[in-house]
């Protein structure tokens, strides 16, 4: 017995050695460039120059208009480069499978939030990088409508006015702003990108204040006590257009931010590892969660708003954890803290619902992200899933966008007269689109990528996320087989069957012997 | 007629058997962890293992087979038909009244015609399925010189399918392979043979014992 276990040795080990030796050779590292990345973003950008020493910032300017046309002075290429950048133009041409080329941007898309722009400008487009896009008449060639300081201000002082199309506060200390210019700052991009829907985090979820203070915890990137990355690191820009794409405005496959333009595309020690890659995108494992620190919007519904006032005055209702969850002015909401994507096939294109598409699918989708798993440009993404209920016409089936808001009473605007009937149409007016008096409310999804707040490398999802029988988190991508997750019922049925059958042979078989045989 | 010793299963054969058992054990149990029957080593490790497990088989295969063309051994999976329902009616009855094995082991006939049917079928059939299952599984996409290779199917679904049936069958094999082993000419007979190499074989002496029942065909 001995001789054989030393027999077994002999021939297990130097083929269990080979089979290890082989499949080791085999996996293929990738390059992990992470000791470059680390040297090459540890080096911060700095302002360049202190622009109060210059005589065409003396000042003063008569409005803020004045300011750009000093910039543009020196800076005798930027206006144009701005007018043909998305931050100013609102609005992309782009070619959507089905659709043709189509001018879509935020001048005229309709979201799952605030649903629209449209004759509430005002008060929506103080996030608009320009001065007096307070109509749709504004005027998209005049470079001196451009706000540069939004962008480039460093010192926090600067800030645009609540309902004033853009125009920013009275009384700023330009001087203190001019001696700050630089490139962008995560809290430039934190006015609008964190605070879009109203709130802070409440459209995105993986965009909010709290990464201008959280560790590496909350986003590995942006961590104060990591590399401490500010938003142009990644969204670099070209001629003042930046790289990457969100997809409730955006539908074509260029100018992606993606993770491997700089981590490579098969970053892992680990083949295994790297061969997902062809499928999976980096985000869906690496980031977990988002909403980590504080809630996103998951529902809105519209139908409820203006429904509760009190003494004509709006009312609001929080829960215990301090969420709003009823707003007279907006409706219904519900949130959600350290959320769970959902997820899904992406190939970089998607679709938009228009205002002028009729509802075909209940619940709309308000956006449409292209992909299968067929599709070799596709890749599994996270995705938040905003789900809403928005007025539609009950006659032309297609979605209503009300005027929201307007300096005076009597002009239609919901937040003021709380009127939806005045208010849809106002809005449809203004957009010169038809409504018919009656309207209903429909069911809406908009999918919203999950990109940021990615956590370290050891938060990261682990096989059993995926590769398990139930509830697994992909367990709502049913077009491909996965491990560890799918089986073919009828192989593994007849399996079971066959194993139970020798098992259930060879114990009658012995029992029979052995009774036999004892006789 | 007398009991004679017999050395029966060369050293290679023996090391080869029972190396191929423990794998073919340690595959089927990382295997069936991989296809989310139960959770014991955890999924990352059973399909690490799982891969190591299967290239160490593949490499004793490639050995075991070289060794049974150069030894002429493969001749020993000619399938009979000659004495192959009296076996059959052997396991079926005669085992239950003592009665004698229909077949006689030999240096040269070692299989009895339903194992040479069954072995036949299971290096034929079954290993090469798993084989190429397998290794279809493990590299239809592949990542190679910084890009990965794809073998272009567009689904697993089939290869691994195939793999599963394939490992339904083999744990079937090796439940009753492992029950047959008892019903040697005592309990114990046929374990120790695949042990020590060495069958108290009936013989009337050492030619008879090499002689073969199936001369024709060898």
């Amino acid at each position: 017995m001995r001789n054989l276990i030393q027999l077994i040795f002999l021939v297990l080990l130097p083929v269990a050695v080979l089979g290890i030796l082989i499949y080791d050779i085999q996996n293929l590292p990738g390059y992990n460039n992470l000791p470059e990345l680390q040297e090459q973003y540890s080096v911060k950008k700095h302002r360049v120059i202190d622009h109060t020493r210059f005589e065409e910032l003396k000042g003063p300017f008569p409005d803020a208009h004045a300011i750009t046309t000093a910039c543009l002075k020196c800076h005798v290429e930027r206006g144009e480069e701005m007018l043909n950048s998305f931050h100013f133009m609102w609005e992309k041409e782009e070619y959507i499978e089905g659709r043709g080329v189509v001018y879509f941007g935020k001048k005229n898309a309709l979201n799952n939030f605030c649903t629209g722009i449209a004759g509430s400008e005002r008060t929506c487009n103080r996030c608009h990088a320009g001065y007096g896009y307070g109509h749709k008449h504004f005027d998209f060639s005049d470079p001196t409508n451009i706000d540069c300081l939004v962008c480039h201000d460093n010192s926090n002082v600067y800030e645009k006015a609540r309902g004033q199309a853009g125009y920013p506060v009275e009384g700023i200390d330009y001087q203190k702003v001019f001696a700050s210019l630089s490139s962008p700052k995560k809290i430039n991009c934190s006015g609008c990108h964190f605070h879009s829907a109203g709130g802070n985090n409440v459209k995105h979820g993986d965009l909010e204040s709290a990464l201008l203070v959280s560790g590496r915890d909350v986003d590995v990137h942006m961590g104060k006590d990591g590399m401490d990355m500010e938003c142009v690191d990644c969204h670099t820009a070209e001629n003042h257009v930046m790289k990457g794409r969100y997809y409730g405005l955006s539908s074509t496959n260029q100018r992606r931010a993606l993770c491997e333009d700089c981590h490579t595309a098969y970053p892992h020690k680990d083949d295994l590892v790297n061969e997902h890659t062809l499928k999976v995108s980096c985000k869906t494992c690496h980031i977990p969660t988002y909403a980590k620190v504080n809630p996103t919007k998951m529902s809105w519904d519209w139908s409820t708003a203006t429904t509760q006032l009190e003494n004509g005055q709006a009312i609001s209702i929080y829960n215990p954890d301090g969420e709003q969850i009823y707003f007279t002015d907006k409706g219904t909401f519900t949130w959600q803290k350290d959320a769970v994507p959902e997820y899904a096939w992406f190939n970089g294109t998607a679709d938009h619902h228009l205002l002028t598409d009729s509802i075909i699918h209940n619940p709309v989708k308000i956006n449409t992200l292209f992909g299968n798993y067929k599709d070799p440009d596709s890749k599994i993404i996270p995705v938040k899933v905003h789900r809403g209920k928005q007025p539609y016409d009950l006659v032309h089936n297609r979605i209503l966008q009300a005027k929201l808001w307007d300096p005076e009473k009597g002009q239609g605007g919901l937040w003021v007269d709380y009127d939806w009937d005045a208010a849809l149409r106002a809005g449809m007016d203004y957009l010169e689109l038809p409504f018919s008096g009656q309207y209903g409310f429909v069911e809406t999804e908009m999918y919203l990528p999950v990109s940021h707040m990615v956590s370290p490398a050891s938060e990261a999802l682990t096989c059993k996320d995926c590769h398990t029988r139930n509830n697994g988190r992909l367990a709502g991508l049913t077009d491909f087989y996965m491990p560890g997750r799918d089986r073919n019922r009828g192989v593994d049925a007849f399996g079971k069957i066959i194993i139970l059958a020798s098992f259930l042979g060879v114990i009658i078989h012995a029992i029979t012997r052995i009774i036999i045989l004892r006789k | 007629m007398a009991q004679r010793k017999v050395y029966i299963y060369r050293l290679f054969e023996r090391i080869w058997h029972w190396t191929q058992a423990l794998l073919i054990f340690f595959l089927i149990f990382t295997g069936f962890e991989i296809h989310s029957s139960y959770n014991a080593i955890g999924f990352e490790n059973a399909v690490r293992y799982h891969n190591v497990a299967a290239i160490s088989l593949i490499i004793l295969i490639i050995f075991a087979i070289f060794w049974h063309f150069t030894t002429g051994e493969w001749k020993q999976y000619i399938p009979t038909s000659k004495n192959l329902k009296a076996q059959v009616d052997y396991y079926i009855t005669g085992i239950f009244k003592n009665a004698p094995h229909p077949t006689r082991k030999t240096t040269l006939t070692k299989l009895n015609p339903l194992q040479r049917l069954v072995y036949l079928g299971l290096k034929v059939f079954i290993i090469p399925l798993m084989v190429i299952t397998g290794l279809l599984y493990l590299y239809y996409r592949y990542p190679f010189k910084g890009t990965v290779v794809s073998l272009g199917f567009s689904n697993l679904e089939t290869i691994a399918v195939l793999h599963t049936l394939g490992a339904f069958l083999m744990v079937a094999f090796v439940v009753a392979h492992l029950y047959l082993i008892t019903t040697g000419t005592t309990p114990a007979s046929n374990l120790k043979a695949m042990i020590t190499g060495y069958e108290e074989l009936e013989g009337e002496n050492e030619e008879e014992l090499q002689k073969s029942d199936n001369e024709e065909i060898l």
